[in-house]
């Protein structure tokens, strides 16, 4: 069986890593990319809660409701994983000790401005340790559609939604292709098979330079 | 039995008479992991009104400080996020409820700043973010920082694993979270533990909170919730 449109992402997503990094997973499709984090890479895995070095979810029953991730989600830790408080835990953030942070997106526009905590009178969810994730981490992976569910393109020329931080994005993957910020340019990089380069440019309205040597993710049979 | 020393060793009814209308109320926890039970669930039940809850979030509908939020007991929230309590925003855009909305790290250092006697913290988090635009600046070596006042409370309602009589603390995994911070940062501290050891039990090395900052013990069973990840099986 292949793999679903969010697991392809993930698991994109999950190429970005260098062994022994430290990332942050935000809720929804970020916290798929733990899925496919080979262990000999030893990556460490921070909740904004307290805790550094998340492993695999419990088996069922076997949850402990003191034992959870920061989207509420019963976890585990692995071997050399620790708890500390929510202080320190943004500390490490703050210092920027992640080297990359995961996160979801309402819009991302040209300049790599981020808009993912409030949509106002409508959604109001609170930035929670969104803003410091973004402006703080080494690198910001957004993971996103490409459009909305109106089919309205979430990379823009420029945010409409309040922004989370400002120039903050380094990466953009999304359901149908992937985006580099290179020389503070949109690059479109890679695309997801099935996709064309003027397919993609058409549902983006951001302004996208397209990369000479552009790839092609397999679809996973 | 435990001998009660320090006179720390409380019963419910002795900590609610510290929790009246118009308390300032630090409540540990983060999505309600971390937050005392039997405490959440006899200020809702006491109807305790026009309460200023200082906490990470808004809990859930059932969960934590969460049924207080749902009943419109909270006059005014300062905290970083109420996304996982739906009436927590219905009341907010409503008018009836107040949101301050902090980022999760300024948040915990301006409590921490309020439990460390300091006026506040120099931080540039959220800078470039119209929800800071009310904050002053400070200029110090070419770099721009917000100051970011502290935050004290009235009354903290916290969550251990384990006390002494004397209110030392040690908390269980990611139940620790915001409460040995909010322990630091208000005038009078109540903390639900699972268990009371005898004096000396507890290892000073491993003790996280020293018992200088805790007013009250109380343990006991009740209001323990059903998680939001239990329901779904």
């Amino acid at each position: 069986m292949g793999l679903g449109t969010k697991e392809m992402m993930a698991k994109r997503a999950a190429m970005e890593l260098e062994p022994f990094a430290v990332i942050n997973l935000g809720i929804g499709i970020p916290t798929l990319v733990a899925d496919y984090i080979d262990e000999s890479m030893h990556v460490m895995i921070h909740g904004e809660n307290g805790l550094l070095g998340i492993g695999a979810a419990p088996v069922s029953g076997h949850e402990d409701p003191n034992i959870i991730n920061a989207g509420g989600i019963p976890c585990t830790l692995v071997k050399g994983g620790s708890y500390f408080d929510s202080g320190m835990s943004f500390g490490m953030i703050r210092r920027g000790l992640i080297d990359i942070t995961f996160l979801g997106a309402l819009e991302v526009d040209e300049e790599g401005n981020l808009a993912n905590w409030i949509v106002p009178g409508k959604t109001v969810p609170g930035m929670g340790g969104g803003m410091d994730l973004a402006q703080k981490a080494g690198r910001v992976v957004v993971l996103s559609m490409l459009t909305d569910k109106k089919g309205h393109s979430k990379i823009r020329r420029k945010c409409k939604l309040p922004i989370t931080a400002k120039r903050c994005v380094d990466t953009i993957i999304t359901d149908r292709a992937v985006f580099r910020f290179l020389d503070k340019k949109l690059v479109l990089t890679e695309l997801f098979e099935g996709n064309t380069v003027e397919e993609i440019l058409a549902d983006t309205e951001a302004e996208v330079l397209v990369s000479e040597d552009i790839k092609i993710i397999e679809s996973v049979k | 039995m435990i001998e009660n020393t320090f006179h720390k060793i409380g019963t419910l009814d002795d900590a609610m008479k510290h929790i009246r209308d118009g308390v300032r109320l630090m409540v540990g926890g983060f999505g309600g992991v971390g937050s005392p039970p039997l405490l959440c669930k006899e200020i809702a039940e006491r109807g305790i009104k026009d309460i200023v809850l200082i906490s990470n979030d808004a809990g859930f509908p059932e969960v934590g400080i969460g049924p207080c939020v749902k009943a419109g007991q909270v006059s005014k929230m300062i905290t970083t996020h109420i996304g996982s309590n739906p009436f927590a925003g219905k009341l907010m855009n409503e008018g009836l409820m107040d949101v301050e909305f902090i980022p999760q790290g300024t948040f915990y250092e301006q409590i921490r700043a309020g439990g460390m006697g300091l006026g506040g913290v120099l931080l540039d988090t959220g800078i470039d973010s119209e929800i800071t635009d009310h904050m002053d600046r400070y200029d110090l070596d070419g770099h721009e920082y917000l100051i970011a006042p502290a935050i004290t409370g009235d009354v903290a309602i916290l969550y251990a694993k384990k006390a002494d009589p004397y209110g030392n603390l040690i908390y269980d995994k990611t139940a620790r979270c915001s409460n040995p911070i909010m322990a630091t940062a208000c005038k009078y501290v109540i903390v639900q533990t699972e268990e009371i050891v005898e004096l000396g039990a507890l290892d000073p090395d491993e003790i996280v909170t020293p018992g200088i900052y805790v007013d009250m013990i109380i343990t006991g069973k009740g209001g323990e919730w059903t998680w939001a990840w239990e329901q779904k099986k």
